[in-house]
């Protein structure tokens, strides 16, 4: 016999923790739901494109009745639940229909705040809550032409451009001087209203409503000042109130709203709140993304798998009004224990305000180019400290670099038809499509509808503005309690402190420890759990290669038809005669198709099939080649130019520089791939200041950079200190690496991993402390002991049964 | 009836792991699971035709090495929200031994 799940509220909250629950635990319990409006679960967000003309209500339904009736979920449509009786655990409707339930939801949501003035009854007196509202303004915006919106907040700017695209004269009538205060300054909140002007809309700002004049319809609005306009629809959007009479009535405890504990239970443990009418350590929210946060720890604590706790959520706003770009997040006012940095570009209509409180983000204010307010709001969210990019932190996350997009970093710029994501050949149009038709809310999600920033993701920030002119935002839950994959609530960071500090040495003793939800993992958390494994237990942790992405398996890259390339290892970018003549001989013998030299010095051997990899790679050892791990999240290149040795400005022997380097670092697994160059002097030629690790020569020794990355977004190198002998440089490439290999998450290059912790840091713990460091040095060169060409091993019969078919069959 | 092939034993595969049939009509991929089950399934991705004997096996499925499609090992069938189908064979665990069939399951 199941256990009775009964919802009150067929809503966006409600309904999420219903859909979540059914992906955790589909069989547990018999769900019913009571919904007082007349239809299934829609997206709210979306009425006022809806009323915009934009979108059509079959267009933003979320779960439509026939969801209802294949995962057998007993629907009440237009039922409203008028009693709750908690001894006998029933709830009863308005039409006497009655369930009785072993645990309860309440998602109620909230009710809009109708000011108390003369005349608030007439008809056409409306507010913007649901379907109903919008039906409603459709069709006066038909036959009537004077619309008054009372409110220039979120709501009620919304209402005032959908009317107005409706053919409606719209005036709104603001309280303060400034449109939607509680999210903007007073400038962003001027260029905004100076944009709306520009399209038609009308404002009376400052004034207080006093009366709403009329028979039995709305005639006019007449203001404290005496003044008066006419009005035959008038919409109120001045606020909501959370919804929470009817768990008032039956005696739970309420405060603004149903008070609930982390796992969003309220004072009777049977019954659970959230959303809008639920409150939470004194917050009560009314955008969709806390709401979802809490959804996900109350599904989790309904499916009886919850270590999931909600602490709580930090809000950003989007105004969905289409070509206007308005992003605010956190607390942008300020005090005098904050600081701001300000960009006002009146010509190009952009306004940028970040207020920073000890180096880190307290709030942001955007207005005209949002394309970096994701970005803001996740360094806000995880806390992340500033210091070090503060100098082009209002330049946005330097997207300059980028390929692959066209340069594009506007969405709101694009039409349609144009290309955002270049791996994948998908154009706007299509992701907007997706997000609306398949009710899409996060960045993951467009990414597995539409395969768009799914490859390189050098569009993620293009998808993200596309989401937040759609939806209002990317509604993924808070970076910081990402979780690694679907099959665990751990985030890697958590997941490697466990493995150090349990001593977990396998996959299976992680998965058990961490109470995994899927017997062998995924294929995105166990190349992860592999890497951290081996990388903190050396010599303990078996590597696991069935959780190898098969190039590291095969140890050679997989080509689009199934052949492999080997790139064979040139030490720093040396060769000789001897080199080549294996080299050409190894073409020729297996009638290798495609020869090529790489972007990082050295050759590259297209087309080998699987069968041939072994003796290709036994050729290639007996003259003296090793593997180049060109397949590897290890170290790939080092790059050399010729320096002192030949050139007329070389000032170290920066050649014999690199050949040391890569031999001290070479095969040791990383988090993800490294490059390093070594250039002769400040020109530079070996590019080293593109390179996870650097190295310039100069007369008086070598400059250290580290960070670089030259592919997807290029970042230049920071500087980290200046060494004088050689043997230091490899003393603090050794450390660096380590301090990579020991605390970057699994495909973190170096440049996102400095960008996330923060150049001093590495300083601090490379340069400043020499004992660390030389204690770094020391583990790296131990964990280097055994490493071997893995080549060799295999032209030597391991693994055989890696590269030859089980059975042939004539 | 099909007619049953002796491709091997279970130990030549690698748990969460595939090996691969030669066939003159194309290879097929036997794998096998964490729970020690065998299923078989044509060597091409739906979607762009990737060696899925290549990939990482989790569960009963396995993730296709060159985009990352996941293809449910029973049936061949992709993981929503992607679409498309590789067909599977029947194969069975005999005595420790992998027995194929290389008449294709119906779609
Ligand atoms: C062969 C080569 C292109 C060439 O013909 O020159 C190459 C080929 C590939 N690159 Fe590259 N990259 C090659 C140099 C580069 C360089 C230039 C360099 O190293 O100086 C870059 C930019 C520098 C950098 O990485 O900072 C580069 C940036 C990338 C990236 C983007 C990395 C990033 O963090 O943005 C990827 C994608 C990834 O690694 O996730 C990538 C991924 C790949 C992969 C491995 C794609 C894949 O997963 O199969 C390609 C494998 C083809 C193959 O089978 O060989 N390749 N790749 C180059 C091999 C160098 C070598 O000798 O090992
Ligand atoms: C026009 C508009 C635009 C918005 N834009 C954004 C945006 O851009 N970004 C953003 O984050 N948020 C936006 N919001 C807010 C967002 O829609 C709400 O925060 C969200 O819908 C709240 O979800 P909920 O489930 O708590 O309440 P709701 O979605 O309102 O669901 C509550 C449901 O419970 C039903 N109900 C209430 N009482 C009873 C009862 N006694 N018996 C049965 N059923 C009952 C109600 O009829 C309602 O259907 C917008 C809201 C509106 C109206
Ligand atoms: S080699 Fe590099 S740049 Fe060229 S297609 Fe492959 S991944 Fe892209
Ligand atoms: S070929 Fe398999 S995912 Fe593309």
């Amino acid at each position: 016999m199941k256990e009775k799940l009964v919802l009150i509220g067929n809503g966006m909250a409600g309904m999420r923790v219903i859909e979540e629950l059914l992906d955790l635990a589909p069989d547990l319990y018999d769900i019913t739901v009571f919904g007082a409006e007349p239809y299934g679960n829609y997206n709210r967000i979306l009425l006022s494109p809806v009323l915009a003309g934009e979108k059509t209500i079959d267009e933003i339904m979320l779960n439509n009745e026939q969801w209802y009736i294949d995962n057998n979920v007993k629907l009440h449509k237009g039922k409203e639940v008028v009693e709750l009786e908690r001894g006998k655990r029933l709830v009863i409707a308005k039409d006497g229909t009655v369930e009785s339930y072993d645990r309860l939801l309440i998602a109620t949501g909230s009710e809009p705040f109708i000011i108390p003035v003369p005349g608030n009854a007439l008809l056409g007196v409306i507010t913007f809550r649901d379907i109903h509202d919008v039906n409603a303004m459709l069709s006066a915006a038909k036959q009537y032409r004077h619309a008054v919106i009372i409110g220039g907040g979120l709501l009620g700017l919304e209402a005032a451009n959908g009317l107005l695209a409706q053919g409606m004269k719209v005036t709104v009538v603001h309280l303060s001087d400034t449109l939607m205060e509680r999210q903007l300054d007073s400038v962003a909140g001027q260029m905004l209203k100076k944009s709306l002007v520009e399209r038609g809309l009308q404002f009376i700002m400052g004034a207080t409503t006093e009366e709403i004049i009329g028979k039995q319809r709305v005639q006019g609005v007449r203001f404290k000042d005496g003044r008066e306009i006419t009005a035959d629809l008038v919409v109120m959007a001045v606020g909501i109130r959370p919804n929470f009479a009817l768990a008032k009535k039956s005696g739970i405890h309420c405060e603004r709203g149903v008070v609930v504990s982390d796992t969003m239970q309220t004072y009777d443990p049977r019954i659970y709140a959230v959303g809008e009418c639920a409150q939470h350590r004194g917050k009560t929210y009314g955008l969709v993304a806390p709401l979802f946060e809490m959804a996900k720890v109350c599904a989790n604590h309904l499916a009886q798998i919850g270590y999931g706790r909600y602490q709580g959520s930090v809000t950003s706003t989007k105004l969905k009004v289409t070509g206007i770009d308005v992003f605010s997040a956190g607390d942008f006012t300020g005090d005098d224990s904050t600081e701001d940095l300000v960009l006002q570009d009146a010509a190009r209509g952009v306004y940028k305000k970040i207020v920073l409180k000890d180096n880190r983000i307290h709030g942001a204010v955007m207005y005209g180019d949002t394309g970096d307010g994701a970005w803001y709001f996740q360094l806000m969210r995880e806390g992340a400290n500033i210091a070090d990019i503060r100098n082009h932190l209002m330049f946005g996350q330097a997207h300059l670099g980028d390929s692959g997009r066209g340069g594009e970093s506007r969405a709101s710029q694009m039409s349609d038809a144009m290309e955002v994501c270049g791996c994948n050949g998908v154009c706007k149009g299509t992701i907007v499509k997706a997000i609306t038709q398949k009710g899409l809310f996060t960045v993951d999600e467009v990414r597995a509808h539409t395969k768009a920033s799914s490859s390189c993701g050098s569009c993620t920030g293009l998808v993200e503005q596309i989401l937040a002119s759609t939806v209002g935002g990317d509604y993924s839950a808070a970076p910081e309690i990402k979780p690694m994959c679907p099959c665990t609530d751990s985030p890697h960071d958590e997941v490697r402190k466990i493995i150090r500090a349990q001593h977990l040495t396998s996959i299976p003793a992680v998965m058990q420890y961490l109470k995994w939800r899927t017997p062998d993992g995924c294929a995105k958390c166990r190349p992860a759990l592999n890497y951290y494994l081996i990388s903190t237990w050396p010599h303990e942790a078996q590597d696991d290669y069935q959780s190898r992405f098969i190039n590291e398996r095969a140890h050679a890259n997989i080509q689009k038809d199934g052949t492999y390339s080997v790139i064979p290892r040139m030490w720093g970018g040396l060769t000789n005669a001897h080199e080549l003549r294996t080299i050409a001989d190894v073409a020729d013998k297996f009638s290798i198709p495609t020869m090529k030299v790489t972007g990082g010095q050295r050759i590259d051997l297209l087309g080998v099939k699987k069968e041939d990899l072994p003796a290709v790679w036994a050729d290639l050892n007996k003259g003296g080649l090793v593997s180049g791990h060109a397949y590897a999240k290890a170290l790939r290149t080092v790059k050399t130019c010729v320096g002192k040795e030949w050139c007329r400005f070389g000032t170290q022997d920066s050649t014999a520089m690199g050949v040391k380097l890569e031999k001290m670092t070479w095969g040791s697994w990383t988090p993800h791939k490294v490059k390093m160059a070594v250039s002769g002097c400040p020109r530079n030629c070996a590019e080293s200041t593109i390179k996870d690790f650097g190295v310039v020569a100069v007369d008086s020794g070598w400059e250290l950079h580290v960070g670089g990355n030259g592919g997807i977004k290029v970042r230049v190198t920071d500087m980290l200190c200046k060494v004088s002998t050689e043997d230091e440089v490899l003393e603090y490439a050794g450390a660096y690496m380590q301090l990579y290999r020991e605390e970057a998450r699994y495909l973190d290059r170096t440049s996102h991993w400095i960008e996330r912790v923060g150049l001093s840091y590495v300083k601090q713990k490379i340069v400043d402390d020499a004992p660390n460091r030389k204690a770094l040095y020391e583990r790296f060169l131990d964990s280097q002991k055994y490493v071997q060409d893995p080549w060799e091993e295999r032209a030597t019969g391991a693994h055989k049964n890696e590269y030859i078919p089980i059975k042939q069959i004539a | 009836m099909p007619q049953w092939i002796a491709v091997g034993s279970l130990a030549d595969i690698p748990r969460l792991g595939a090996r691969v049939v030669q066939v003159p009509a194309g290879d097929i991929a036997v794998f096998r699971t964490g729970d020690d089950e065998v299923f078989a399934l044509r060597d091409k991705c739906p979607h762009r035709g990737g060696p899925l004997s290549q990939g990482i096996v989790h569960g009963h499925r396995v993730a296709c090495p060159l985009h990352g499609w996941t293809i449910e090992l029973d049936c061949g069938e992709a993981v929503a929200p992607d679409k498309g189908c590789a067909r599977s064979y029947p194969v069975k665990l005999e005595g420790g031994v992998v027995y194929l069939s290389l008449t294709p399951n119906p779609v």
